[in-house]
């Protein structure tokens, strides 16, 4: 999987370094922790930057070559940021075989954004997704967990625009 | 006592369509009406009638109230709750019979079918561990503990002929006498809940409506192979699951039925969860362990097994969460109460999520031997808009696609082996005739490319040439020679990649191209999708005779490919045309048709 690399300087805050510092000083001494340890990080800063890579390896005592090839690794771990919302389209087979291809090409259509991409403002960012499961509700897509099924690609301008007047 | 209980779904299906809404609503009318000590408001698991959704049942009456909006809630509060009025024109439409309210097990959907993993879901309070305890709950495990020797446990999931669920189909009681047969300082137990094939939900309804019983079944499985620690992966996309077994292993620990010397028996037992991070690869036993562990999750070569180097370099028994919910029934009742129903070859019940081009789509879980007709047309109740059945796809991007010509085989293991699909997790997706076979093959090819872990040679560039052949003759651009190609590759990469996860990967294209030659042949010799699925190879075009000009197409055209004047026939400019379908949706004398 070619994930893409954020160029954005990164801007942690203190808190935040506090927040891992404690995850970190709870799992250490067990190094199969360390895809928690990620997955908590990536809860705190929104996304994996090399600087958060640097803080896992040093505090769970790991190469960082192995934080990294962890986060390379699994779908879930994102290396860029994360628009303010994130829409993520299901296409797993029921939603595929429903037309969930059609309601990603008008999502990429109207915010201007191809899967895997944020808006330069930073408000939207849009990915693929594997199943979630909601297969009765076929076709769907979430904005930040929340899900929209049995949705038509004419009733996406409709939800999109209630999230970009915010 | 209360005199009336209002089931409501809380599944993943019903929660995402507001059904959390709908108890709050239920809580605050009821408290209003003052009927708070005379009706309990209980959140369920799935009841698998998913198209429904939200659903909800009251009892003692049994009526089951389908797609509730919160408006409805007052309504029901006031006439069914305090007057004892049924609301008529909530109720599913199949529980109606001449006035009265028909039991739901005597509708289609649930006529056919026979819970046994999925007993309690939509049944019990998920979160209450004295509603699964007043359902026989922990009774197989003081059974087992009590009664039973380690050898006795695995004699009877021996003889109650379970396979596993999770889509190798190998005999359970046999897994568990390789790992009980290794002598070791520590033992593990996996319960794999990476349920990674797209449209299949079973696993996830299962840890969300009865997680007890998976923590019931992995102490079982502990006491049969000498195991006394046990890890339950589950993909962090289940956040419902996860929140709800962690409760159910909180409330075990509490009330010690897991911990030390569970029952007073000696015996220790101990679960823990770890959560997956999307790597469809990591539903293999071996990637599933590396990355429990904390690694990559790639797959190591077999052998040795897990039951003689598993997780932590220990011996390990690892099963899926359908097979683990089958397992406190089996001590319980006994291994003839399960090998009386199914298949010589298949036994007990299966679990299969219907989805696609289906009006009921859901959770249906049927004895192994019934036949794929009964479950599309009499328990999924067909085709939704009069189209035909075209094919049915199983076992995700490892199995393959059923024709109308196979919808008579009775469904169990061998006989979907034999015919190129595989029972897989039993995600069951239908299909209709708009869709075109070689897209599907693609989709597919595409998914396991993506999820391929690069590790060895066969699957990583195996896949994406096979992909770039199938983007080759979908784009147009194939030729007879390609097809000989592909079979070749398709070939090579069954006998050689690594993992399981390579070895099906080419069965979507193998199963498609038997069944459906004839459309991947129109895609290379006339260079045409017949199922109009394929952009490259389908043009718009107007019936003169149904175009009235009014202009309609032309405007809503995003390129400008469409002229006429009014009242005058249009015509569309191929070569400018987009293919988005724009005039389709819009022309109101549907004189547009794709070709």
């Amino acid at each position: 999987m070619v994930k893409k690399i954020s160029t954005i300087p990164f801007k942690g805050t203190p808190d935040q370094k506090a927040q891992l510092d404690a995850v970190i000083a709870e799992c250490k001494d067990d190094k199969s922790q360390l895809m928690h340890v990620m997955q908590e990080a990536q809860g705190i800063y929104g996304y994996l930057p090399r600087e958060v890579q640097v803080m896992i390896a040093e505090g769970m005592d790991v190469p960082l070559e192995k934080v990294y090839g962890v986060a390379t690794f699994y779908a879930q771990f994102s290396l860029s940021p994360k628009g303010e919302y994130d829409i993520s389209v299901c296409l797993g087979t029921a939603c595929y075989v429903k037309g969930s291809q059609q309601l990603t090409d008008k999502i990429s259509e109207i915010l201007g954004i191809a899967p895997g991409e944020c808006t330069p403002d930073g408000k939207f960012s849009l990915e693929e997704c594997r199943c979630i499961g909601a297969c009765g509700l076929a076709p769907v897509f979430t904005i930040n967990g929340e899900v929209y099924g049995k949705i038509t690609a004419d009733d996406v301008p409709g939800i999109l625009a209630k999230y970009m007047n915010d | 006592m209360y005199r009336s209980h209002v089931l409501v779904c809380g599944g993943t299906g019903c929660t995402s369509n507001h059904s959390g809404e709908l108890i709050e609503a239920l809580e605050k009318n009821i408290k209003e009406k003052g009927l708070e000590e005379e009706i309990k408001v209980v959140k369920t698991g799935c009841f698998g009638l998913c198209a429904l959704g939200p659903i909800m049942i009251v009892y003692p009456e049994g009526c089951f109230y389908s797609e509730v909006n919160v408006d409805d809630i007052p309504e029901i509060v006031e006439e069914h709750l305090l007057k004892g009025r049924i609301v008529k024109r909530l109720l599913y439409k199949e529980t109606v019979e001449a006035e009265n309210v028909k039991p739901l097990s005597e509708t289609n959907f649930y006529k056919k079918q026979h819970r046994v993993a999925l007993r309690n879901c939509g049944v019990i309070d998920p979160e209450n561990i004295e509603e699964y305890i007043a359902y026989d709950g922990y009774a197989a495990l003081a059974k087992a503990l009590t009664e039973m020797t380690p050898e006795d446990v695995i004699k009877t999931v021996i003889d109650s002929g379970l396979r596993g669920r999770g889509g190798g189909g190998f005999p359970t009681g046999r897994k568990w006498s390789f790992t009980a047969a290794n002598k070791a300082d520590q033992k593990y137990v996996v319960c794999n809940a990476d349920e990674g094939d797209p449209g299949a939900f079973m696993d996830r309804s299962v840890l969300e409506g009865d997680p007890h019983c998976i923590v019931e079944a992995m102490t079982i499985c502990g006491y049969a192979t000498g195991a006394t620690e046990g890890y339950v992966y589950v993909r962090a996309e289940y956040p419902i699951a996860v929140q709800r077994l962690q409760k159910a292993i909180d409330d075990a620990r509490a009330y010690g039925l897991l911990g030390k010397n569970i029952f007073g028996s000696g015996f220790d037992f101990d679960l823990f969860i770890r959560l997956g991070a999307g790597a469809f690869v990591c539903g293999e036993e071996t990637a599933l362990m590396t990355s429990i562990e904390g690694n990559r999750g790639e797959p190591r070569p077999r052998p040795p097994y897990p039951a003689v180097k598993g997780l932590f370099g220990k011996p390990t028994t690892e099963n899926n969460v359908e097979t683990f919910a089958n397992i406190p029934q089996i001590i319980l009742h006994g291994a003839e109460f399960f090998n009386t129903m199914g298949t010589e070859t298949s036994k007990g019940t299966k679990v299969f999520a219907l989805g696609g081009k289906i009006n009921n789509t859901g959770l249906v879980e049927v004895p192994m031997g019934t036949t794929l007709r009964e479950i599309v047309e009499d328990i999924g109740g067909g085709i939704p808009n009069g189209k035909k059945f075209k094919a049915a796809q199983s076992g995700g991007p490892s199995g393959g696609c059923l024709p109308a010509s196979l919808l008579d085989i009775e469904i169990d293991y061998d006989n979907l082996v034999a015919r190129g699909a595989m029972m897989g997790s039993g995600g069951l997706i239908v299909m209709d005739e708009d869709d075109c076979m070689v897209d599907i093959a693609k989709f597919f090819l595409k998914f396991t490319v993506d999820e391929s872990c690069g590790k060895c040679t066969p699957c990583r560039v195996g896949t994406r040439r096979l992909l770039e052949i199938l983007e080759k003759i979908t784009s147009g651009n194939g030729t007879m020679e390609d097809l000989d190609r592909m079979e070749y590759l398709c070939k090579y990469i069954k006998e050689n990649s690594l993992c399981g996860l390579g070895q099906t990967a080419p069965n979507p294209v193998l199963s498609t191209y038997q069944f459906f030659k004839d459309e991947y042949i129109a895609h290379v010799v006339d260079k045409k999708c017949p199922a109009g699925a394929c952009k490259d190879l389908v043009n718009f075009e107007i019936i003169p005779d149904l175009c009235k000009g009014c202009t309609k197409c032309a405007r809503n055209c995003p390129v400008g490919a469409i002229e006429g004047s009014v009242k005058q026939v249009h015509t569309i400019d191929t070569a400018k045309c987009i293919k988005c379908g724009a005039c389709i949706d819009n022309c109101p004398f549907k004189a547009i048709i794709k070709k």
